[in-house]
């Protein structure tokens, strides 16, 4: 009976304490900015969601002359934790913007928790919402069919008639064979053959095997980081002898680290945030992408930094940009706020942004222009321009 | 297809399939001696592929801060039963420096000889010694207590120290995956296999450790004692075989094999530090082949996965797990028509 009772007043004061403490934090300081930021720290796309993480830890305690609060939630790469995030910030957080996820199957259950509220999240992921399910939702990344415009254009220089497809068997995958398809047809080549593999495989000798003996003039891996050398490795091993393709997730060095010499002379679609330094000159991002990579670097050491802690810094000059003309109409904090920052952001013409130039417009929330992505080549153990 | 494509996927099945099987081993024999289905064995191969890694970089590997933490937290529990049980203080002492030894020597080995890049051969045995104190470690934390608990309580405790496992693994190795050197560089081509030397040190080292297993079962005092509390518990207490020690040989044993099978696939893929989860999984399937029980089918099982595994991502890459993890069904529905379940007492 009395242990009973003692539990039941432990419970009772464990209650009473979260509910102070969600009081407390209820209550953000007013007039401040607050920022809620949902990110995949642990699961599957942590790879993504830590290099953004460790890039917010650098933002500026201020921007436009007004404290910037960020809260930072992990959403361990799950669609529902992702939700549970989004609804804290609205209702608990009351914050003025929404960025994330990183990881596309988590961002598009979070658009709709956005939506509701009349907040707008800068998605940090292509993630593809039916019509109008993205009126307050903006991507930060640039969409596969930009990259897939890119990747075909050089393509069609090199004479290639023929592509296989060699990718994940997810999200990210589908959407590149799809956008990869549609391209290629535009342009009188053909996806001959499709195979698939996943992230933790150990081996993909066979579908390396059925890819070569369709023997394509090209060839395309569709996955991301150090989790692309791997089938780029089996393909040069069962004496591949084409072109091989890779996309802008595997644009880091991590594709030169775990691929060594067997990358060497493929081909891989980036932003230009990556490769600030061999950018021509008049290029828009040349500036803001050296500067994103020696800031980054700097605080975390050589060939760290990666294009999703570059969407963190673009999300940077968004805010440089939008919240000055949002202050001017309305007090943080206020529902007159949010939708004034939609209109700036809406409204905020061609940026330059580390990952290229940047247009937003009320009617496309995608806003990269065709002509963004960057060809690059592995060249002794670097990045090149590809032409 | 033809017989050259055919022999190339038979080979790669049967590579992997070798990993399996050394898995499907550790699997069984945990289960045989302690009755847990131990989900996180695949774990084992991920920390050995990875810990290994990071010694090739020259840094010190985050196995040595999670090994010295998970050994305080042993002997904190240690003391504590010790404290309850009111031991002598001599005995409690011996106990904890048991636990607390082995572990503190190997990390400060490891952090002296990091920098220093030795040969990978010294580096592989630095490596299966830093991650087989593991599963003592694990079976002291998790499981000891818990020894005479149900099935389906281990079972839930397995689930539970997967995920604590694979989340401490990500904050100590982080988030990209590596690929190891190969330990052998050598190809041969045999007809239209090209065998590479990774492929041939994968089935040596597989022969060689079931053989050893073997050995280690017929004719060692503590084999015998493993076989006898796989047999029969009770009989084996009542004949003077402690459980607990038991227990932490076979877990001991498991930690080292998945250690070992980490360096194996190491230098074949990319390793990160949850593709251990999968890469288990399989083994236990191969497991569930030989019904949990026997070792000469698990063997064929882990095979037969291997194969299911290359020729089904040859027909249809997309629906390989599918195919992989599908076939278990037929089998469940096979084992439990031949020898039906009874209940456990």
């Amino acid at each position: 009976m009395t242990t009973s009772f003692r539990k039941t007043l432990v419970v009772k004061a464990a209650q009473l304490a979260t509910a102070l403490a969600a009081l407390t934090a209820a209550v953000p300081a007013l007039a401040d900015v607050n920022i809620g930021i949902s990110l995949p720290l642990t699961g599957p796309a942590s790879g993504l969601g830590i290099p953004m993480g460790n890039f917010f830890k650098l933002f500026p305690a201020s921007i436009a002359g007004e404290k910037v609060n960020l809260i930072i939630l992990d959403d361990a790469t799950d669609p529902t934790k992702g939700v549970q995030n989004a609804k804290r910030f609205v209702t608990e957080d009351k914050v003025d913007l929404i960025i994330g996820s990183a990881a596309t199957p988590v961002a598009g259950p979070m658009a709709a928790v956005a939506a509701e509220s009349g907040t707008v999240q800068l998605a940090a992921s292509p993630v593809g919402l039916p019509p109008g399910g993205d009126a307050w939702t903006f991507r930060l990344p640039q969409s596969n069919d930009v990259m897939a415009h890119a990747m075909v254009g050089l393509m069609k220089k090199q004479g290639i008639k023929t592509i296989g497809f060699l990718g994940y068997t997810d999200a990210y995958g589908e959407l590149w064979l799809k956008a990869i398809t549609a391209e290629a047809e535009k342009n009188g080549m053909k996806v001959v053959a499709t195979e698939r593999f996943a992230r933790a495989d150990t081996s993909v000798t066979a579908q390396a095997l059925k890819l070569t003996a369709a023997s394509p003039d090209a060839m395309l891996v569709v996955a991301s980081g150090s989790g692309a050398a791997m089938p780029h490795k089996a393909i040069v091993e069962r004496g591949y002898k084409g072109k091989i393709y890779q996309t802008h997730a595997a644009a880091t060095m991590d594709l030169m680290r775990v691929g060594g010499k067997d990358v060497e002379g493929s081909f891989v679609v980036s932003g230009p945030a990556m490769v600030g330094d061999i950018l021509p000159d008049n290029h828009p991002s040349k500036k803001l992408a050296k500067d994103f990579v020696v800031r980054y670097e700097k605080a975390y050491g050589n060939n760290t930094a990666n294009q999703f802690a570059g969407h963190a810094y673009d999300a940077q000059i968004v805010l440089e940009k939008v919240l000055p003309v949002a202050l001017k109409k309305a007090k943080p904090g206020t529902k007159e706020f949010r939708a004034a920052l939609k209109d700036a952001i809406e409204t905020m013409g061609p940026t330059p942004f580390a990952h290229g130039l940047m247009n937003w417009t009320k009617d496309n929330h995608w806003g990269y222009t065709l002509d963004t992505g960057v060809m690059l080549t592995v060249k002794n153990g670097d990045w090149a321009l590809a032409n | 297809m033809d017989f050259s494509i055919a022999s190339i996927l038979a080979l790669d099945g049967a590579t992997n399939g070798a990993i399996y099987a050394l898995l499907a081993l550790a699997t069984v024999l945990v289960f045989a001696v302690t009755r847990v289905i131990f989900i996180p064995q695949g774990e084992f191969v991920a920390f050995g592929a990875l810990t290994l890694a990071m010694l090739q970089q020259g840094k010190v590997p985050g196995t040595v801060w999670f090994l010295l933490i998970m050994a305080a937290a042993a002997a904190a529990a240690e003391l504590a039963a010790g404290l309850r049980a009111h031991l002598p203080a001599a005995r409690l002492l011996r106990r904890l420096a048991g636990i607390v030894v082995y572990p503190v020597l190997v990390s400060l080995v490891a952090i002296w000889a990091a920098p220093l890049k030795l040969p990978l051969l010294l580096q592989a045995a630095l490596t299966l010694a830093l991650v087989t104190p593991f599963g003592p470690l694990i079976y002291r934390l998790a499981y000891q207590s818990l020894a005479d608990a149900s099935v389906l309580v281990l079972l839930i405790v397995s689930v539970g120290v997967h995920f604590a496992l694979v989340g401490l693994g990500l904050f100590f190795f982080g988030a990209e995956g590596f690929r190891n050197p190969s330990f052998w560089d050598a190809r041969f081509a045999v007809g239209p296999l090209a065998f590479s030397g990774q492929t041939v040190i994968i089935f040596l080292a597989s022969v060689a450790l079931i053989v050893a297993l073997w050995l280690f079962f017929e004719r060692t005092l503590a084999g015998k004692a493993l076989r006898a509390t796989a047999v029969n518990r009770l009989g084996a207490r009542l004949q003077g075989i402690s459980s607990d020690s038991a227990g932490t040989l076979t877990f001991t044993v498991a930690a080292f094999i998945g250690a070992l099978s980490g360096l194996l696939i190491g230098p074949t893929t990319t390793v990160f530090y949850d593709s251990g989860f999968l890469i288990g999984l399989k083994g236990f399937v191969a497991a569930v082949f030989a019904g949990l029980s026997s070792y000469p089918q698990a063997l064929v099982g882990a095979m037969l996965v291997g194969m299911l595994e290359s020729f089904g991502s040859f027909w249809a890459s997309a629906f390989k797990e599918v195919i992989v993890f599908g076939s278990i069904l037929p089998v469940l529905l096979w084992r439990s028509l031949r020898d039906p379940h009874t209940e456990e007492h």
